[in-house]
C-alpha cells in the first residue's frame, strides 16, 4: 500500500510530511531522553531485521498464496511505539530510496500510513489492552491479529484519503473504499498472524524479552492522546496553511482545465469530502478563482488567433481548442527529443 | 532465493555507481537533495489532465544521467520495476472520467486517458530523479546531508545503523532459507508454525547482534550519543546548481515549452 509521488498533491504530500516530520522528530526526542542506549543499534538492526524478514513466506492456509511480515506491530512489540517508529520510518526511506517503492514526496504518507497507525493506535490500544501484563498465548494471538487487522485498516483508510484529497485519480470514494479495505483486511489478518507466530515464539523460547519490552516502553493513555490530538491539529494547520498559499495561484487542475476545455469547473465530484474541502478552501483562499484567471484565458485567447484554421472547425463544441492540444502533442515530443539530445551532447562531451 | 540475492545485489550496484566520479558526483548532497525535491513538487503540482507540459521536465533526470555517466537503461529497468502500482490505480482513471477532452480528427481521447498518461508521466519523472539522486549520491553521502538539513540526530543515526546492517541480516535470512530448503527437499510451501520458529531464531539471533554490537560500541568508548562527522561545504558550484535548476523548473512550471514550441512549427505548417 506504498502510496506513489504520481497520485499525490504537493499539498497533501506537503502536509503530511510536516506530519511525519514532526512526529519524527518527537520521536526522537522521546528515544533520546529514553536513556536506554542499547536501543541505538538495537534500532538500527531490528530495522535490517524487517528487511530480511520480508523476505521469509509462509504459505497461507487454503488459498495457494503466501504472506509475510509487515513490520509495524511486531517493531511496537519490541521496541515500543516511539523507536518502532522511527524504525519504520528508517526502513521505508530505504525502500523510497533503493527500490522506489513509493516516492520522496509520497514518504510522508507512507510513513504514516503504515508507521503511525500501527505505533500509536494498534498497539498502545489494542495490543497492550488485550495482551497486558501477564501474557499468555492465547491473548497474544488475540491481540496480534486485531491490532494487526485494526491497523491495515486504518492505514488503507488513510491512503484513500490522501489520495481522494489529491484528486488524481479518478476514483470514487466508495468504490476506493470497497476497494482497498477488503485487500487489506485480508492482508491485516495475513500481518496478525505471522505477528501472532514470531511473538508467540519469543514468548516461549525468551519470555524476558516480550516483559522487559512492557516494561521498557512507559507509555500511559495521556501521552498517546496528546500525540493524537496534537498531530490531528498540525496535519489540519499545516494542510490549511499550504492549500492557502497554493490556492492563491492558479490551481494546477483549474488553469489545465480552463485551457483543454475552455469552461472554467467541468464539475465537482459529487462526494462530500470534496465538497467540505472546496467549501475550507474557498474560506481560506484569498483570491478565490479570479484573477488568476483571467490571464489564463487571455492566453488561451491569443493562441486562438493565432491559430484561427484550428479553432473554425472545432466551435461547435467549446470545450476543445484542437490547436492547443495538436501543437501540445508535437511540442511535446519535439521537447523530448531536445532533453534528451541535450542529454547526448553533455555525454560526449564527458569523453 | 534468486529473489534475496536480485535485492541485495540491487542496492550495492546504484551504491556503487555513487562512487563514480563527476561535477555532479562531487556536488554536496545537500545540494542535490534540495534540488530533486523542489523537482519533485515541481512536477506533481501541474494539473492532472497536464501531459505536455511535463514533457520538458525529462531533462532533470536526463543531464544528471549523461553528465554523472549513469547507465540509463539500467536506471530504467529499475523504474519499470515498481511502475504496476501507480499503473493500476491510473488505469482506472479512463473508466471513471469518460468526457472527450482532445479530438484529432476522428480520434478523439477521453479525460481518463490524459490523466492516465499523465499520471505513468509523473511516475516516471518522480521515481526516475529519485533514483538518479541516490545513484550520484549514495546514501552515506545522503543521509549526511540530511542531517545537515537539520533532520533529527537519533532518525539519521537509525538510517545509518539499518543500512550498515542490511546486508548482514540479509545474508542470515538467506543462510536460514537455504538451510530450510535443504532440509525439507525444496517444499514449497512453509507452515505458519515453522514460519514463527524460523523468523523468531532470526529475531532472537538479531536481538543478540544488537548486544554484542552496543558491547562493541561500549568498548570503544560510546556513551549514549553518536557523533558524525560529515565535512560538508557549500560552495558557488552548489548554488549554481541549485538555483540554475529551480530557476528553470519554475520557468518550465509557469512557462508551457512544449505548447509554444509546438505552436511555433504547427504555425510554420499551417
Amino acid at each position: 500500500m506504498h502510496m506513489a509521488d504520481a497520485l499525490i498533491s504537493p499539498v497533501t504530500g506537503g502536509a503530511m510530511w510536516a506530519v511525519t516530520a514532526g512526529l519524527i522528530s518527537y520521536c526522537s526526542k522521546k528515544v533520546k531522553d529514553d536513556l536506554d542506549d542499547i536501543k541505538v543499534p538495537l534500532m538500527g538492526v531490528m530495522g535490517a531485521f524487517i528487511f530480511a524478514a520480508q523476505m521469509i513466506n509462509f504459505t497461507i492456509p487454503a488459498t495457494g498464496s503466501s504472506g509475510h511480515l509487515g513490520g509495524g506491530l511486531i517493531l511496537s512489540i519490541i521496541l515500543g511505539p516511539y523507536a518502532a517508529f522511527l524504525t519504520i520510518a528508517s526502513v521505508l526511506t530505504v525502500q523510497a530510496l533503493f527500490f522506489a517503492d513509493g516516492g520522496l514526496l509520497a514518504l510522508g504518507c507512507n510513513i504514516f500510513n503504515l508507521g503511525f497507525f500501527p505505533c500509536f493506535i494498534a498497539f498502545p490500544l489494542i495490543y497492550k489492552k488485550i495482551v497486558g501484563d501477564t501474557p499468555t498465548q492465547g491473548r497474544i494471538v488475540a491481540g496480534s491479529l486485531i491490532a494487526g487487522i485494526v491497523g491495515l485498516q486504518l492505514g488503507a483508510l488513510s491512503v484513500v484519503l490522501e489520495t481522494l484529497f489529491s484528486g488524481i485519480s479518478e476514483l470514487p470514494f466508495t468504490t476506493f473504499v470497497l476497494m482497498m479495505l477488503p485487500i487489506h483486511l485480508a492482508i491485516g489478518i495475513v500481518e496478525g498472524l505471522a505477528t501472532a507466530a514470531v511473538v508467540v515464539f519469543i514468548f516461549k523460547a525468551r519470555p524476558e524479552i516480550l516483559r522487559s519490552a512492557s516494561q521498557a516502553t512507559p507509555i500511559g493513555n495521556i501521552s498517546v492522546k496528546t500525540v493524537i490530538i496534537g498531530f490531528l491539529g498540525l496535519a489540519v494547520v499545516t494542510g490549511g496553511a499550504l492549500s492557502w498559499f497554493a490556492s492563491s495561484q492558479p490551481d494546477g487542475l483549474e488553469w489545465s482545465m480552463a485551457k483543454t476545455s475552455g469552461s472554467e469547473e467541468l464539475k465537482e465530484p459529487s462526494n462530500h469530502i470534496h465538497e467540505a474541502f472546496s467549501g475550507v478552501q474557498k474560506k481560506t483562499a484569498f483570491l478565490p478563482d479570479y484573477g488568476f484567471k483571467e490571464p489564463a484565458l487571455e492566453n488561451t485567447g491569443k493562441k486562438i488567433g493565432e491559430e484561427p484554421l484550428a479553432v473554425e472547425g472545432q466551435e461547435s463544441w467549446p470545450a476543445v481548442n484542437a490547436g492547443t492540444s495538436v501543437s501540445g502533442i508535437v511540442g511535446g515530443t519535439l521537447t523530448l527529443a531536445l532533453a534528451v539530445m541535450i542529454g547526448f551532447v553533455l555525454k560526449r562531451k564527458k569523453y | 532465493m534468486a529473489k534475496l540475492d536480485s535485492q541485495l545485489f540491487q542496492i550495492d550496484a546504484l551504491d556503487e555507481l555513487a562512487s563514480g566520479d563527476s561535477i555532479f558526483h562531487n556536488l554536496d548532497p545537500r545540494a542535490k537533495l534540495v534540488t530533486t525535491l523542489v523537482y519533485i513538487g515541481t512536477v506533481v503540482s501541474f494539473g492532472k489532465y497536464e501531459v505536455s507540459a511535463l514533457i520538458p521536465f525529462a531533462i532533470y533526470p536526463l543531464v544528471l544521467i549523461s553528465v554523472g555517466g549513469l547507465p540509463f537503461f539500467y536506471l530504467a529497468e529499475r523504474v519499470l520495476l515498481v511502475a504496476p502500482f501507480a499503473f493500476f490505480i491510473g488505469i482506472l482513471n479512463p473508466f471513471f472520467d469518460q468526457t472527450i477532452m482532445i479530438h484529432l480528427g476522428s480520434f478523439s481521447l477521453s479525460g481518463g486517458w490524459i490523466s492516465f498518461f499523465s499520471i505513468m508521466l509523473r511516475f516516471l519523472l518522480t521515481v526516475g530523479s529519485a533514483l538518479v539522486l541516490i545513484a550520484l549520491t549514495g546514501f552515506h553521502a545522503v543521509c549526511m546531508g540530511l542531517e545537515k538539513l537539520g533532520v533529527p540526530r537519533p532518525f539519521v543515526v537509525q538510517l545509518l545503523f539499518l543500512y550498515r546492517y542490511l546486508f548482514v541480516l540479509i545474508d542470515e535470512a538467506s543462510r536460514i532459507i537455504r538451510a530450510k530448503s535443504l532440509r525439507t527437499f525444496n517444499s514449497r510451501g512453509t507452515k505458519i508454525g515453522t514460519f514463527g520458529s524460523i523468523l523468531g531464531h532470526l529475531l532472537l539471533r538479531t536481538m543478540d547482534r544488537a548486544q554484542r554490537i552496543h558491547l562493541a560500541m561500549c568498548c570503544r568508548g560510546f556513551d549514549g550519543h553518536v557523533r558524525l562527522i560529515c565535512p560538508l561545504k557549500i560552495g558557488w558550484k552548489e548554488m549554481v546548481f541549485v538555483l540554475g535548476w529551480v530557476l528553470l523548473f519554475f520557468s518550465m512550471r509557469f512557462y508551457h515549452i512544449s505548447e509554444h514550441l509546438g505552436l511555433m512549427i504547427m504555425g510554420n505548417i499551417l
